[in-house]
């Protein structure tokens, strides 16, 4: 194959990743949106294998790695829970990330590579490498955090040490300081140190970074790498000189980059303050001594056969469901008791809050793989008017984005950001196991509401009891 | 829970009811007062005081009046009982209706609890003779009504509302014509005109009720904010035209001024002119009630109206108004019947039999049959007007719950709203815009300047291709935000290309210099890892897509 086939391949398999982007729109063309997606793929991978680029004497090498990658990406992907998809997802950004780190290394241990450039064109080819590597690092080390943390292998409460914006910043001019070491290296050897330094330093950063996000706004991390990941792609595609890369690392950084924002958006937050970290720990500490309102008042528990009874005298239910539905892998369970309702007639509808469980998307998922039909499941500006017709509003283990002291209590550390008012329907049932608060560490007045009664208990065993009592 | 219906008769438990732990009876004599018809439970209720915990005990005959048979009850889960002195001896708790004549203070056993209406400031002998009996008395007309907790109990409330009801049913009972206008073959029928005196709970339910059946209502109250609660119940708001607000805290009016009764009274005369059917419910707590119809006003309506004077109790609204009957004056009816709630006692019973089951839960929120009668609690404070024989009466005002406006800062920040995916975003602030475009000229400039063609080549790549990442990305629907990562996952795997562009050059494998098997091992790895990403990430989309159907 030659080198221009090659590239037109490259446009083919370019506009395919596009299709396959604007194809996860919506739920229709989402199947056929991966399709191009793996077609892209497969185009991009052949046209480069039979490529100019590659000689025979590297098939068996690259055959034998596919096959090994492959095998190991299949059988994750067929046995993952649909509730450990944030975990996932997070573990193969860090693959990205340490791809991206290796690729670097090889190009930069490769004195052919450079042979071509002279000039300032070989400064920038320098400083890509020096880039690349210094984002895959940062990818790869705050991925696997993040990995661990949403396995709960690390705690979910953020890790502030003292003066960690200083921390950042001396890691920020080391780095600099090193990138100009680097540029003046003469050698491969006399550049070494600079990149291991950089490196070491990006993998620390990459760790302090995401160890200082708290539990709730995981998801922004999650999307936030996922942007870097396509910027490490990027990176090396200028490294490489080559414009697939440089395409599609800028797609996937990009939209990474929006979702982050909506996210961002969905909790009322500025995009700097989640990265800057630490939240919900020290605004929480010292706001309510400003006169913010502690709710006080008692709360009222009921039990499944009395949360059955409720759902069997209402006409319009909302569900809302949050983390602790996925953690107690309670969605099917929801599933059989919104079918049981929706068989006698009742209106049964989910609001799902942009932030709900901890990665975009996630409670959407879990419905989906209960079967739960799409067109009953609504975002929240879609039916936040709706909750003053509601008779019952029906919370499972979710917390923040219910609390309506984002809109009553400016002190509140979640102060504007929008919440699902599910106060106002008539009834709101409240699914928790203890008292304790979210993730947000902010108490929650919903509680303390006189239409407001709580469900105490694991989610699963409490709706298998209330789908048990409606069935009857 | 525990369901088990304690059968045996407690007894020599009424020293400290409150801690015992065998479940507690609750006792329901017959009404005694003539013309009472209601009763303090009805079955459905009494199967619910027992899953509190609490055996039941009726008098026999306690809801015949009110269509409500011994049977009924028996089947709910209560023991009828035939002889109120024993009913009263054997209690622990006592609901009525009406306060205790003498007689059945004399029949009560020491500290026991009694729930009912007491109407303590008009009764003051029998608060005397209650606290003589060291009794717990819980009067329901003490109830905090403004505690918004309280409403379920607010027993006046819901006997109100019957009593307005059947206020109207009266009405129509006693006027010869219909509600509604009518054009019949045999002719037009002009609807008929109501008119309502005092926009409370019962002037709500008669505005509803008059409403429903076709009649023009309209309505009258001192209280200026109950305007719109009356138009929402379909009737009109009647102003007097006087500055005044009557607004006398607790839901109630006060008295008013010389000034505004005057001009009170002038719109009264028009109204009556007018209308057909007055009803009248003005009371002023502890005070006799207004005399708002006079006599002349009576003589200038049109002869077959009706009346109906629901302050007949209090000394009525009207001045013709016999307490109890039904009269015709000047070809008037009026109807100042005291019982109209005991003319509809399945409801009111029920109603009222309701209201006391909340307070109970109120009382025993253990369910165990046990109550509590907690003195720190707003609603239940008010409530209690002796207990343990000392009098309790009147409640502290309840701690005012909702902080002062002023309390709270002005500029609460609004809840922004989430502008969604799709949606475009709210143009950016004009200033904003301008720094960011110099910002953006300014490295382009310098990148322009400074860089070498062939980069400029991938820049200009570059740049296009992440403002097509956000149009595209920018339109998908947040419920597939989890598939859109785990593809633009998949996708950036694409980085698999470098690895494999390195891992046998065909022009440089060989070079001097160049460290092979490092490069190709790396690449080797690179390989590895992004398949796993590759093939693990389309693989795990297509099955999540897999599952969203409609």
């Amino acid at each position: 194959m030659s080198a221009s086939l090659a590239t037109v391949s490259y446009i083919g398999a370019t506009i395919l990743f596009i299709l396959s982007l604007g194809g996860l729109s919506n739920q229709e063309s989402a199947r056929r949106g991966n399709l191009f997606g793996m077609i892209g793929m497969t185009i991009a991978v052949l046209a480069t294998v039979l490529g100019p680029k590659v000689g025979a004497s590297g098939y068996a090498w690259i055959v034998g790695a596919m096959v090994v990658g492959a095998a190991i990406g299949l059988y994750a992907a067929r046995t993952v829970q649909m509730t450990q998809m944030p975990e996932l997802v997070a573990l193969m950004h860090s693959m990205v990330g340490l791809a991206a780190m290796l690729v670097g290394f090889a190009t930069f241990v490769d004195p052919e590579a450079a042979k071509e450039f002279t000039g300032a064109a070989k400064s920038i080819h320098e400083m890509e490498i020096y880039i690349g590597i210094l984002i895959g690092a940062m990818t790869f080390s705050g991925s696997i955090v993040a990995f661990g943390k949403l396995s709960g292998r690390i705690g979910g409460n953020p890790l502030l040490l003292p003066g960690r914006h200083f921390m950042n910043l001396a890691g920020l001019l080391v780095v600099v300081y090193f990138g100009g070491l680097f540029l003046q290296a003469h050698s491969i050897a006399e550049a070494m140190t600079p990149v291991i330094v950089m490196t070491v330093i990006a993998l620390l950063f990459g760790v302090h970074m995401v160890m200082a996000i708290g539990g709730a706004d995981m998801p922004v991390v999650v999307s936030m790498l996922n942007s870097y990941s396509g910027w490490a792609a990027a990176a090396t595609g200028f490294m490489l000189s080559n414009d697939l890369l440089i395409v599609v690392g800028a797609l996937v950084g990009s939209s990474g980059a929006i979702l982050s924002y909506i996210m961002c958006n969905a909790m009322n937050r500025s995009f700097i303050s989640v990265i800057a970290g630490g939240f919900g720990t020290t605004s929480a500490a010292t706001k309510p001594a400003a006169g913010a309102a502690q709710p006080a008042g008692e709360v009222v528990a009921v039990n499944a056969a009395e949360t059955a009874e409720l759902l069997r005298e209402a006409k319009n239910i909302i569900i809302v469901p949050g983390y602790g539905m996925a953690v107690a892998q309670a969605q099917h369970t929801v599933f059989e008791i919104t079918k049981t309702l929706r068989e006698k007639g009742v209106n049964v509808r989910f609001g799902i809050h942009p932030v709900a469980g901890r990665m975009p998307g996630h409670m959407n998922v879990l419905l989906a793989e209960a079967k739960v039909p799409y067109d009953i499941v609504f975002e929240m500006d879609e039916l936040n008017e709706d909750f003053p017709d509601t008779d019952v509003a029906i919370v499972i283990g979710a917390n923040d984005i219910v609390n309506p002291a984002a809109q009553d209590d400016p002190g509140s550390p979640i102060a504007g950001m929008p919440v699902l008012e599910v106060w106002k329907a008539k009834t709101s049932i409240v699914m928790k196991r203890s008292m304790a608060s979210g993730y947000a560490g902010v108490d929650n007045p919903l509680f303390y509401k006189d239409n407001n009664r709580m469900l105490f208990g694991d989610a699963k065993k409490m709706l298998d009891e209330v789908l048990t009592v409606l069935r009857t | 829970m525990q369901t088990g219906v304690a059968t045996g008769v407690p007894s020599g438990q009424s020293a400290a009811p409150a801690l015992t732990q065998t479940a507690q009876r609750i006792g329901v004599p017959r009404e005694i007062f003539p013309g009472e018809k209601r009763v303090a439970t009805v079955p459905e209720v009494v199967e619910k005081l027992v899953k509190l915990g609490f055996s039941v005990a009726v008098e026999t005959g306690a809801g015949n009046a009110a269509d409500l048979s011994d049977d009924a009850y028996r089947a709910a889960g209560a023991s009828v009982v035939a002889d109120a002195t024993q009913l009263w001896a054997t209690s622990d708790i006592v609901f009525k209706v009406r306060p205790p004549t003498p007689q059945e203070v004399a029949a009560m056993p020491e500290g026991q609890t009694l729930v009912g209406f007491v109407w303590p400031a008009q009764n003051p002998e029998l608060m005397q003779q209650l606290t003589a009996k060291k009794a717990t008395v819980l009067a329901i007309d003490a109830l905090p009504r403004t505690l918004s907790r309280a409403q379920k109990m607010d027993a006046l409330t819901s006997q109100a509302g019957v009593a307005g009801y059947r206020a109207v049913i009266e009405a129509a009972n006693a006027f010869g014509r219909f509600f509604n206008g009518q054009i019949t073959a045999a002719g037009k029928v002009a609807p008929a005109k109501v008119f309502i005196a005092g926009a409370g709970v019962a002037g709500l339910a008669a505005i509803g009720t008059a409403a429903s059946l076709g009649a023009i209502v309209r309505a009258n109250d001192t209280r200026a904010e109950v305007a719109d609660q009356v138009v929402s119940l379909g009737g009109e708001f009647v102003k007097v035209d006087y500055e005044e607000e009557g607004s006398g805290g607790g839901g109630y009016a006060k008295v008013m001024s010389e000034g505004f009764q005057q001009a009170q009274r002038a719109m009264y005369a028009k109204q009556a002119q007018e209308v057909d059917i007055i009803i009248t419910t003005a009371l002023i707590p502890g005070k006799p009630a207004p005399k708002l119809i006079t006599a002349d006003m009576v003589k200038s309506m049109k002869a077959g109206s009706v009346i109906v004077d629901m302050a007949a109790e209090q000394g009525g609204n009207c001045e013709l108004t016999v307490p109890g009957q039904a009269v015709v004056v000047h070809g008037v009816t009026i109807v100042g019947y005291t019982d109209l709630v005991s003319r509809l006692s399945r409801q009111s019973s029920t109603l009222y039999a309701t209201n006391l089951f909340r307070l109970t839960e109120e009382l025993c929120k253990t369910k165990d049959g046990v109550i509590h009668v907690n003195m720190e609690d707003d609603a239940i404070r008010g409530l209690t007007v002796t207990k343990d024989g000392a009098i309790t009466w009147p409640a502290p005002p309840p701690k005012v719950i909702a902080a002062p406006v002023a309390a709270k800062p002005a500029a609460a920040p609004a809840a922004k709203k989430a502008h969604g995916h799709g949606a475009p975003s709210e143009p950016m602030a004009g200033n904003k815009l301008a720094i960011l475009f110099g910002v953006v000229a300014a490295l382009f400039w310098y990148v322009g300047a400074n860089a070498p063609e062939a980069f400029l080549a991938h820049f200009t790549v570059f740049v296009l291709a992440c403002f097509v990442g956000y149009m595209v990305v920018w339109n998908v629907k947040p419920a597939l935000h989890t598939p859109l990562m785990s593809v633009t996952n998949a996708i950036s795997s694409i980085i698999a290309i470098g690895a494999l562009v390195q891992i046998a050059p065909p022009m440089m494998v060989g070079a001097a210099g160049r460290p092979d098997d490092w490069i190709r091992w790396l690449a080797a790895l690179g390989i590895v890892l992004t398949s796993i990403n590759m093939f693990g990430g389309f693989a795990v989309t297509q099955r999540m897509l897999a599952m969203f159907r409609k």
